[in-house]
């Protein structure tokens, strides 16, 4: 080899950015200088004509680095004994009966075909072991999905696609088989073959079917590990960050309450409610979502704990929505105004009407002579409701606490 | 010995038995509880839980929902069928519904959240020591809402009475959700404290006996949203 020529073999890097499969094809591009879709084109054809480039193809996957990378995934998995164990073990028997098949029906084609594409799947499953964690995620969710590995989802016309195709290949080469020997005497290779294939299953079956499951274990540890892996940076993100800024301001009680309220809610959304972290609808369809939202939004600001019952459930309308907005300003009014600190918000969702029940065990006030102000936000809770036929009663008295009672009509109502 | 909560609490303070798997959170309830009960003993997981509990018999013992060894759950059945007598007062933090609803089934009396606040929390101990029933606001509202679904078919041959909340119990209940306390609601509905307590009673008995299947799909469902 030229030395010049084994000097571009070592600087060559798959792609990363630019692959479908393993990004050789980018690499080989790059350092031939030739665009990179003749470099796919010519590569697809030269593997219909001859199915060896599937197989210096999957070398070249093992043997050439990725970009920013100078170790292979070959360096890694020439110590996976375990994969190569795996990949022998259904290989080895796999061909040695190709083989015997091919000839005992002499036709060459079949040995011709198998052998690199067999070999290059069980390169394959070494790729797949033995990749980086980057490039494993890539595999997982870019490359098998192309094989129509996923059983669960959209992905079924796929299967139904391949089965199809293998149904056609099959019916094709039973007819080529007829075709090949006239005579029914002639058919006897046939079924020798098949008995054959038979023999083999039941010999090695059993041990092909250990080796799936382990392949399968293997897998769903990794989801696990991945799962584990989100559950510690969420962990992260949001509760020791927390612990962090409680720690930090813990001479300011009500800063602490605060800040281990909304931990507490965003944790338990995400543990019981199966919400992400951090990206809660701001936009509440549902009456209890809306209230868990004002809730959020006032124990933020406020740094006061709201406690919420909700009974029952239906969809957000106009009216609603202005009952919800009624309710905030009662809640706000009593985080800043009671002094108390705990406000309650029960609703109730009932055939006819909805209701809402605001209440705080504050200071509480005289209605007559509270300051003009907070007579204001009184009017103003009132208004919101009674535009859309719904109605408003503001019980309170000094050293009692306060409740604010908010009635909706429902205009969509269930049998 | 007297055995019922109330005769042994005459004169006395409550005696606590703590069942809890956080080591943090058992010394926080110890503090907020501190002189005004009698603790006499404590528990991190079930197995040991039902034997000392059994052993030393106290008054209430306070449950974790959440533990190793089987839950709460495991310690209810293993200690009331033999010492009915004991009464249990379930804390959770998870306020899962089914997990309440299965609790209160088992024949916990009442049933707080770990957020609530230390005189909450003995005002809750000293409640479920004099035989009655807690119920936090959650816990109305989870009430209020499984037995809201009226017009259910309540299974053949049984007391249909156990499938329905009175109209006077629901009022109850309602004003214990919106955040009343029992005094409270005495005063608003113009009865007296007592007969709020034996509403709630009674609310808590028919919770534990009704056969509403119902009570069981609604926590289910609840799981789901």
């Amino acid at each position: 080899m030229p030395p010049h020529v084994a000097r571009r073999l070592r600087t060559l890097r798959r792609t990363e950015d630019n692959r479908v499969l393993g990004g050789v094809c980018g690499a080989v591009s790059r350092a031939t200088g030739i665009d990179v879709t003749w470099v796919r084109v010519g590569f697809v054809l030269s593997c219909i004509a001859s199915g060896i480039m599937v197989f210096v193809y999957a070398v070249a996957w093992l043997m050439i680095p990725l970009e920013g990378q100078s170790t292979t995934i070959f360096s890694r998995a020439i110590k996976d004994k375990h994969g190569i164990r795996l990949v022998l073990a259904v290989e080895v028997p796999l061909l040695i009966l190709l083989q015997i098949i091919a000839g005992t029906l002499h036709v060459a084609y079949i040995g011709f075909i198998s052998w690199p594409t067999l070999l290059a799947a069980g390169l394959g499953v070494l790729i797949w072991r033995n990749a980086d964690e980057a490039e494993k995620d890539f595999i997982d969710h870019e490359v098998v999905p192309l094989l129509g590995n996923d059983f669960h989802g959209q992905r079924r016309h796929l299967l139904i696609l391949r089965v199809a195709a293998g149904v056609a290949i099959g019916g094709f080469g039973i007819a080529l088989l007829v075709e090949g020997h006239t005579t029914a005497a002639a058919l006897r290779p046939v079924g020798g073959a098949a008995l054959l294939v038979a023999a083999a299953i039941v010999v090695f079956g059993p041990w092909w079917l250990t080796l799936v499951r382990d392949l399968i274990a293997e897998r769903q540890a990794r989801v696990r590990a991945e799962e584990r892996a989100q559950m510690a940076a969420h962990v992260h993100d949001s509760v020791l960050q927390t612990l962090a800024l409680i720690q930090r301001s813990s001479d300011d009680p009500q800063n602490v309450v605060r800040l281990a309220r909304a931990q507490e809610r965003e944790l338990r959304a995400w543990l019981f409610e199966g919400h992400p972290p951090g990206v809660i609808s701001e936009d509440a369809t549902m009456l209890a979502e809306g209230i868990a939202l004002l809730q959020r939004q006032v124990e933020a600001d406020h740094g006061i704990a709201v406690q919420v019952v909700v009974v029952g459930d239906c969809e957000l309308d106009e009216p609603l929505r202005a009952l919800l907005d009624a309710a905030r300003e009662a809640t706000v009014n009593a985080a800043k105004w009671s002094g108390a600190d705990q406000v309650s918000i029960y609703a109730e969702v009932e055939p006819e009407t909805v209701e809402l029940y605001v209440r705080d065990r504050g200071q509480g006030f005289d209605r007559a002579s509270v300051p003009e102000d907070r007579r204001g936000i009184a009017q103003s809770i009132e208004s919101r409701v009674t535009r859309f036929g719904g109605e408003a009663v503001i019980r309170s008295a000094p050293g009692e606490g306060a409740e604010v009672q908010l009635f909706m009509p429902r205009r969509e109502r269930v049998k | 010995m007297s055995s019922s909560g109330e005769g042994s609490l005459i004169g006395g303070r409550p005696r606590i038995f703590l069942v809890e798997d956080h080591a943090v959170f058992r010394a926080g309830v110890k503090a907020e509880l501190g002189d005004a009960v009698e603790l006499v003993g404590e528990a991190d997981e079930a197995t040991a839980a039902v034997e000392l509990i059994s052993e030393r018999l106290p008054d209430v013992v306070l449950l974790d929902v959440h533990l190793p060894g089987g839950g709460g759950l495991a310690v209810l059945r293993g200690v009331l069928p033999h010492h009915p007598e004991v009464q249990f007062l379930a804390l959770s933090v998870s306020d899962a519904p089914e997990d309440v609803i299965d609790v209160i089934r088992a024949g916990a009396r009442g049933y707080i959240t770990k957020t609530i606040s230390g005189p909450e929390l003995l005002q809750a101990v000293y409640r479920v020591a004099a035989g009655d029933a807690v119920f936090s606001p959650r816990l109305a509202g989870f009430v209020l809402d499984a037995f809201a679904h009226g017009g259910a078919t309540p299974a053949a041959g049984l007391d249909p009475e156990l499938d329905q909340l009175s109209p006077r119990e629901r009022e109850v209940l309602r004003l214990i959700a919106r955040g009343y306390t029992y005094k409270e609601v005495a005063r608003d509905l113009t009865i007296s404290a007592k007969t709020v307590e034996s509403h709630v009673s009674s609310v808590l008995r028919k919770l534990q006996l009704s056969t509403r299947h119902e009570l069981t799909r609604w926590a289910t469902d609840r799981r789901l949203v």
